[in-house]
């Protein structure tokens, strides 16, 4: 079942990569149709995951590579941390393919390279193989760095590709020295997360190496999080990138690191992150507030979101850091959730550039005259941002605080209260007046003619004069608009907003869907990361069903 | 006397001087048909030698020539590239205007000396086949007389090659002077009482300096970015693979099989000499704008990161060291086979001349993306699992020696140095803009196939790395590694 979804959008590529380039339309409407096939696999899978159990499901094990004292194997499976991210993931890949719908320029390396990184976001979080996790985590790499090179936005994106390139390999490259080590160290004979966590359940690193591991792995995996100070490469790429690129790193990719963090830092380097918990405790600090001061700054609304969005993440780490099964939850809450925001904010900002040719927030105002779709969207959005309930933001970020106010760690208190005030004070901060700024007021004289979406009557009755296109397929794209007519047309470009917003507020009413499958998972990965004086019969190994 | 045991090697001679030979009656433009064919019999070798010749192992010669897994893991790696350089010297003809027969004769040449290098078990004949190596890369190198960059890397391959030979023959005859013998098994069995032997010790060490030239490792890599950026392509690339492999092939033999005790107390200076040639070679690599001079840097910064493996001294170590032999081997010639398919349609070997090359001719940029990527260790080429493998070793290592944990802190600095000057190229192909008036890219049959073979090793090895895992463990099998305790007691005896 994992398989067959982690083909789809594999498959859609190869598929993609078989029409000739010429062909726009009928490249368009297969890579949307394979995403539209991944989301419908990935609800199937969550649903058939049976809530309130720990262990995990749909496990499927096929040995790949063995040498003396050391195997290799595709392994997947889900449970509840990684069955909500999947479904996330699938959602937002056909949002940026829906949303993508009007790249000219090469579309078909455009859409093999963002099915590409959706394969690689599915596979990262379905594998239970740490070699297969870095694997398919590294696959959207190289479509990153080529597509804010071709389809980018701004001046600096050269600049802006190598550095999310390179700040991301320096995480992951700092992470896989600490995965080989813990293999290493452990004597395991594979990477495989299951028996790791049997093996060091029983016989637990020594202190000392748990010591040195454990940061290889926070600063590693946290580099691709943008724990602070390590975030620059974020906003700056995500400004630079196209919309869809955008949508995948600030939504989904990002959250690979903490996935790994909270599968394999947490539970199997207890000691390590108990020595290192303090240190964790202020760069926290420095993503609520750094960053979202850094935010609040910011004139240019790519550059807001992304900080904001590293604000975001210090949530996400606060519920790491309170080892309380509520806090880890409410982090699994803020992952799924906060992928679902960054991606509509930053599909929304797209749109904006797309229509304007500007994200710099002064230039507007007002434009809810025009843009009464949009304009609503994004105040819904702004108001998930800001933690408003009725979100699944809210859920999540609540549960962080109840996790954060009952942890035992020292100067956690301290911390809630930062991350109260950081997160909801200042975000609120700086999303409202952005709201303000753009969207209410006066309507500024260059944007009266701004269309929403074309209708019938907007669309050129024959083919435009384009000499890179080819007439076939303009043919077909003014064929699709006068068959499906405006109305149905206009409504599928509102689709990917609206899934992405009703999803969230979807799991901002009903979180039980999510906590249902996220806690009992949790709990386990809790035992065994607070389990410092580790002896054999304690840290359960997850692969052990029980029902607590 | 078994002379069966080298008749790849024999099969290969002969035919290098049969092209010669046919040379004399074939008209000149049928000579790249020549090139068809030889690639032709060399498969046919290649296949033979798997299974067909030879299936036991022996030595020969008293003892101076061994087929064991280690010499067959190589007669098959050298022997299918030297199918892939005849291919691409045949799409490369263009640029070779004289003597082409005489291009494909001295690759099959180099050939031989590769092969016997693979098996060689005695000091002469590694001698001997090396310079057999050298000698026809002299000729190789400066094959494009016209060029004056071409003469220049033929006189410093010429010089530095020469000094390098007499650093080696010295070494040889004090080896011989202390040991009384020549012979790597001969010289392993008394090797306990030879460690305490200045004289030994310091012929030993001049051996590496010569063996430290061919796989370009600091100090002795000065030749390689002069001599990558004027040889012509094909030369260049079976250099960076094959020359370079028979260097390791024989340093793992003379540090593993003749004297493992000492290549273990010599541990810190291979660890040393790793990290410097990593850290050098991707430093210099960074400012680079000619292509082919950047892949002279990167060929340094590689040899550093094969002796990561060589320095572990572990069995693992050496496993990596082949099975990153073997992926190294698929990247490089998909890069060089791209190079010689445009390099009648660029203007010159400048990373800027590659510019729109992603909208000229999509699939040789995306061959070149796909090598460059592996090259820079990212999944799921087989460049990274290669790396994996060999940062595993050092790993391993580092527990019983913490040197090894700075090492591997510059091993993944240079890997991400690396991915600066590799992604430079992509750049340069796919949001460069395309040179105004440039003609189109085709690509022959010739290149085709060779860039077939390239980029399904690159991608097989890469997501199913298992067969060649084992085959590369099992060619290390003969291989003594000294635990790193017994240093520990020989150093307390003093």
């Amino acid at each position: 079942m994992i398989t067959s979804l982690l083909l789809t959008p594999l498959v859609t590529a190869f598929l993609v990569l078989c029409i000739p380039a010429t062909l726009r339309v009928p490249i368009r409407l297969v890579a949307v149709l394979g995403g539209a096939l991944t989301v419908w696999k990935a609800i199937a899978l969550f649903a058939a995951t049976q809530p309130g159990v720990a262990s995990l499901q749909f496990e499927q094990l096929v040995p790949w590579a063995s040498v003396a004292g050391f195997s290799l194997a595709y392994h997947v499976g889900v449970d509840g941390l990684n069955v909500g991210l999947i479904l996330v993931t699938a959602l937002v890949g056909f949002a940026a393919l829906a949303v993508s719908w009007d790249i000219e320029r090469q579309t078909k390396l455009y859409y093999v390279l963002l099915l590409t990184m959706i394969t690689g976001a599915i596979g990262a979080f379905a594998s239970l193989d740490l070699f297969f996790f870095y694997f398919f985590n590294e696959l959207a790499l190289v479509p990153t760095f080529i597509m804010i090179g071709v389809w980018g936005r701004g001046p600096d994106k050269t600049y802006a590709a190598y550095k999310i390139t390179i700040y991301l390999t320096l995480g992951a490259l700092t992470a896989l020295a600490g995965l080989i080590a813990l293999y290493v160290q452990s004597g395991a004979t594979s990477l495989d997360i299951v028996e790791l966590q049997k093996l060091l359940a029983t016989n637990p690193l020594p202190a000392r190496t748990q010591f040195w591991i454990f940061p290889l792995l926070l600063f590693g995996f946290g580099t691709l999080v943008g724990l602070f100070p390590f975030h620059s490469w974020a906003p700056d790429g995500y400004a630079a990138a196209p919309t869809a690129t955008a949508m995948m790193h600030a939504g989904i990719l990002k959250k690979a690191g903490l996935y790994a963090l909270i599968r394999v830092a947490w539970p199997l380097l207890p000691d390590g992150l108990a020595a290192w918990l303090p240190i964790l405790a202020w760069l926290i600090v420095g993503n609520l507030l750094y960053c979202g001061f850094v935010a609040m700054r910011q004139r240019n609304l790519n550059l807001l979101l992304g900080n904001s969005s590293l604000a975001h993440m210090g949530f996400a780490f606060l519920g790491l850091a309170s080892l309380t099964t509520i806090g880890l939850t409410g982090t699994v809450l803020v992952m799924i959730a906060h992928a679902l925001l960054a991606a509509l904010g930053f599909a929304l900002s797209g749109f904006l550039q797309a229509r304007t040719g500007t994200v710099e927030m002064a230039r507007f105002g007002g434009l809810l005259q025009r843009l009464p779709f949009i304009g609503a969207v994004m105040i819904a959005c702004f108001m998930a941002g800001c933690g408003l309930p009725g979100f699944a933001n809210f859920a999540g970020e609540a549960s962080v605080l109840f996790g954060a106010w009952k942890s035992a760690t020292p100067g956690a208190m301290m911390l809630a209260i930062v991350g109260a005030w950081g997160g909801l004070v200042i975000g609120a901060v700086y999303l409202l007046r952005a709201v303000r700024q753009m969207l209410h007021g006066e309507l500024a004289p260059e944007w009266n003619k701004l269309v929403e979406f074309q209708t019938a009557e907007a669309l050129p009755t024959a083919p435009v004069d384009d000499h890179e296109a080819s007439t076939a397929g303009t043919m077909l794209t003014w064929l699709l608009h006068s068959v499906l007519g405006g109305t149905i047309w206009s409504y599928w470009r509102r689709l990917p907003y609206l899934m992405l917003l009703g999803a969230m507020i979807l799991f901002g009413f009903a979180p039980v869907i999510l906590t249902s499958r996220i806690e009992p998972a949790v709990k386990l990965i809790v035992k065994a990361a607070t389990n410092r004086a580790a002896t054999p019969a304690a840290a359960t190994a997850m692969s052990t069903p029980v029902a607590h | 006397m078994n002379y069966s045991l080298i008749s790849v090697e024999i099969l290969v001679t002969l035919l290098g001087l049969g092209v010669l030979l046919a040379d004399l009656w074939i008209r000149p433009e049928s000579r790249p048909a020549l090139g068809w064919l030889s690639a032709a019999l060399l498969s046919c070798v290649l296949a033979l030698s798997l299974g067909a010749l030879n299936p036991v192992d022996g030595s020969a010669f008293g003892g101076m020539y061994v087929l064991d897994g280690l010499a067959r893991y190589f007669h098959g790696f050298f022997l299918l590239a030297g199918i892939i350089v005849l291919l691409m010297t045949v799409e490369f003809r263009r640029q070779l205007p004289v003597g082409l027969s005489e291009f494909f004769a001295l690759t099959l040449f180099a050939l031989v000396g590769m092969l016997f290098a693979a098996g060689a078990n005695d000091f002469i004949l590694m001698f001997v086949s090396l310079e057999l190596i050298t000698v026809t890369f002299f000729v190789l190198n400066s094959f494009q007389r016209s060029k004056i960059a071409a003469l220049e890397a033929g006189v410093k391959y010429l010089i530095l090659g020469g000094v390098a030979s007499a650093f080696m023959v010295f070494g040889i005859a004090l080896i011989f002077g202390s040991a009384n013998s020549t012979n790597f098994s001969v010289i392993a069995a008394q090797q306990g009482a030879l460690s305490h032997s200045p004289v030994f010790l310091a012929g030993l060490l001049m051996v590496l300096v010569g063996l430290g030239f061919k796989i370009a490792a600091f100090p002795f890599h000065i030749w390689a970015p002069d001599v990558y950026q004027g040889s012509p392509a094909p030369a260049t690339a079976f250099l960076s693979v094959g020359s370079k492999a028979a260097g390791f092939v024989l340093l793992l033999r003379v540090l593993f099989h003749a004297v493992p005790q000492i290549a273990v107390e010599w541990q810190r200076l291979l660890v040393v000499i790793a990290g410097i040639t990593i850290l050098y070679g991707s430093l210099c690599a960074l400012p680079q704008r000619n292509f082919k001079r950047l892949l002279g840097y990167s060929s340094i910064a590689n040899a550093g990161y094969l002796l990561l493996g060589v320095a572990a001294a572990s069995r693992t170590g050496s496993t990596a060291v082949l099975y990153y032999l073997g992926g190294y081997f698929f990247t490089v010639l998909a890069i060089f086979t791209v190079l010689c398919c445009v390099a009648d349609s660029v203007a010159d070997d400048e990373v800027s001349s590659l510019n729109g090359l992603g909208r000229r001719a999509p699939l040789l940029a995306a061959v070149l993306t796909i090598g460059l990527v592996s090259l820079a260790g990212i999944p799921p080429m087989v460049g990274f699992f290669g790396k994996f493998q060999l940062f595993a070793a050092v790993l391993e290592a580092a527990r019983n020696a913490p040197l090894f944990y700075p090492l591997l802190a510059v091993g993944v600095l240079g890997a991400v140095l690396s991915l600066y000057y590799y992604f430079n190229v992509i750049r340069a192909m796919y949001w460069g803009d395309v040179p105004a008036g440039a003609p189109a890219v085709t690509v022959s049959m010739a290149a085709k196939v060779a860039l077939g073979i390239c980029v399904i090793g690159v991608f097989f090895l890469g997501i199913a790395p298992g067969g060649l895992l084992r085959l590369a463990d099992g060619a290390v099998a003969g291989l003594k590694f000294a635990p790193p305790a017994a240093v520990k007691s020989t150093v307390a005896a003093h």
